[in-house]
């Protein structure tokens, strides 16, 4: 292992690794601690200026209500998850007939339409933005929950392919053969063998694509306009606008947009790592 | 018709599992990049007729001095960027060790990556706020004069790229503590016995074993700089006076925020933007088509 492993160091740097752990990790999440200090305060102690003195109270039950009440935040959130979810089942979808179309079968354009899904998911949103949103306007789903929906599953399926496809080479390909020899049809091959082989794909890919998604702002501004289908990053940035004085409420809501991909993020850390870091060892 | 498809099953089966994803990613990916290429030669307010202009946006371009501070900011966090890059790998370092309660620490430090950069962008404009942000607290506590970052022209890039830092070293540090798993214990041992430690071990020993991690984080932290935007919007709208524009911002500001709806102009702009990631993508294909024809 390297670095040389703390146990195997001198009793003093064992204490200094071990006091050097929290303090880094405090100074690495400052920025962030501040906004949840800020989150808890009340409203008169904003307006005094007293953002780093004693708070006069603590306002968390409060102050993450109001959020709610006196927001449409709650709405913002609600739509992210429409927008979300159906992505993720569509991305997810779409990618298992690709992945499995590039994985297994061996015909001439194979790799062309490989690299077209890779390369296109590496270009500048902004090459696609007059286009989509013309698109999206002569579709009818410009300023829809189900406008964002469709172009996001389009583009994720480039990254998803990337993914379904290699992690399908991985798999014992001896498998179809032996069931193609018993004259088993393609489809079934897909759906009996392939599939229940691809969950850890598919569970990796949803964590990932959910917390993209979900952290979407670009396409959230470009095709959505005004509170109707608007996701949380989007809202939450129009909150700012509004909330000048009430850093506090902002600040908690910001807390809660951050919520749902941290949860996703630890409940699913095994997937989510496994997908991320998909290709740094050989 | 039964008989046909059981003969060349093999052949058609492939096309009919990508019929769905290739027709829905050349519709809202492929056919636009063609479409805006072709936008980028007219002019176009977005509602009217379009007008064949030839190369003539491409031309305004060159004489566009908020193009050309658009591009350098651009050129600016593409290298400052790629601090993120050693940064990870010193965190990755720190952090791959064994004592108790390691995985909560490498789980908080990689925080910052799964937040929004909306949320990212808010909590550092309140960072660097100059009556109350915490780092003028700071600076002051060490009794040097306050800065309000994010409202001078010379440092707001440098202030939006510290920030955009900071989840993307997370992001690399995952890459290189996966990394650093995989690392062939036996080739460790050889260099302590070969006396290498410290600094040599990891130039001759341990990096050129995470050649792969390496590569994968220069290439997503350098699409991730060009593709910079959320943060901008979010904490400085391209501001001051536009000193910290780039590429990315300044297309969707000229082609939709009330400065334009100026669509054909917009496209060029990010048709020179796909030019520079052109590059990158490039050399990702071609890494790929060699995995492809060594494996």
């Amino acid at each position: 292992m390297f670095p040389t492993p703390i146990e195997r160091t001198k009793p003093s740097t064992q204490l200094l690794y071990k006091i050097a752990l929290p303090i880094s990790i405090i100074i690495w999440l400052l920025p962030l601690l501040a906004v949840a200090l800020t989150s808890i305060r009340s409203g008169a102690d904003i307006n005094s200026g007293n953002y780093w003195g004693m708070p006069t109270s603590i306002n968390f039950i409060e102050n993450y209500t109001a959020v709610f009440t006196d927001s449409p935040l709650g709405y913002y959130i609600l739509n992210s998850f429409k927008i979300t979810i159906p992505t993720v089942i569509g991305a997810i979808v779409l990618s298992s007939l690709t992945g499995f179309a590039l994985g297994v079968y061996r015909f001439k354009l194979n790799l062309f339409v490989f690299f077209m899904f890779v390369a296109g998911n590496f270009i500048p949103f902004q090459i696609l933005m007059v286009p989509v949103r013309d698109l999206s306007l002569s579709l009818g789903l410009y300023n829809s929950v189900w406008g964002l929906v469709v172009f996001h599953i389009a583009f994720q399926t480039g990254f998803c392919t990337f993914f379904m496809r290699n992690f399908i080479r991985a798999l014992p390909f001896e498998l179809i053969e032996a069931a193609r020899v018993e004259g088993v049809s393609e489809f079934k091959i897909f759906w009996h063998i392939v599939v229940p082989l691809m969950r850890p794909a598919m569970a990796a890919l949803s964590v990932l694509i959910f917390t993209f998604i979900w952290n979407d702002y670009f396409w959230a501004i470009v095709l959505t306009q005004g509170a109707e289908a608007m996701p949380v990053t989007a809202g939450l940035n129009s909150l700012n606008g509004q909330w000048v004085y009430n850093q506090h409420l902002v600040s908690a809501g910001s807390i809660i947009a951050a919520l749902p991909p941290v949860l996703m993020f630890f409940l699913m850390q095994k997937h989510f790592i496994a997908g991320l870091t998909l290709g740094a060892v050989k | 018709m039964y008989s046909y498809w059981k003969n060349n099953q093999l052949k058609i089966a492939p096309w009919i599992f990508l019929a769905p994803g290739i027709l829905m990613f050349s519709l809202y990916v492929i056919f636009p990049i063609f479409q805006s290429v072709n936008l980028s030669f007219y002019q176009w307010d977005g509602l009217g007729a379009k007008t064949y202009i030839g190369a003539e946006n491409y031309i305004e371009l060159l004489d566009d001095e908020y193009f050309i501070v658009s591009l350098k900011n651009n050129v600016i966090w593409l290298v400052l960027y790629l601090l993120a890059v050693p940064a990870g790998l010193f965190a990755a370092l720190f952090l791959n060790q064994t004592v108790r309660g390691i995985r909560i620490y490498k789980s908080i430090f990689f925080f910052p990556f799964v937040i929004s950069q909306v949320v990212v962008g808010l909590v550092f404009s309140w960072f660097y706020d100059p009556s109350n942000g915490l780092l003028n607290i700071i600076l002051e506590f060490f009794g040097f004069d306050t800065i309000a970052i994010l409202a001078e022209e010379d440092y707001v890039t440098y202030g939006i790229i510290a920030a955009g830092l900071w989840p993307q070293t997370a992001y690399c540090m995952i890459l290189y503590l996966t990394g650093l798993n995989s690392v062939d214990p036996e080739q460790i041992e050889a260099g302590r016995i070969d006396n290498a430690r410290g600094w040599r071990m990891l130039w001759y020993v341990i990096l050129p074993q995470l050649k792969p991690a390496t590569f994968i984080a220069v290439v997503v932290t350098i699409i991730g700089a060009l593709r910079s935007f959320d943060l901008i919007d979010i904490m400085t709208g391209g501001g001051p006076w536009g000193s910290s524009r780039v590429l990315a911002y300044y297309m969707y500001e000229k082609a939709f925020s009330e400065y334009g709806f100026r669509m054909g102009y917009g496209a060029a702009i990010a048709v020179v933007l796909l030019l520079i990631m052109m590059v990158y993508i490039a050399t990702i294909l071609y890494r790929l088509y060699q995995d492809e024809k060594g494996g």
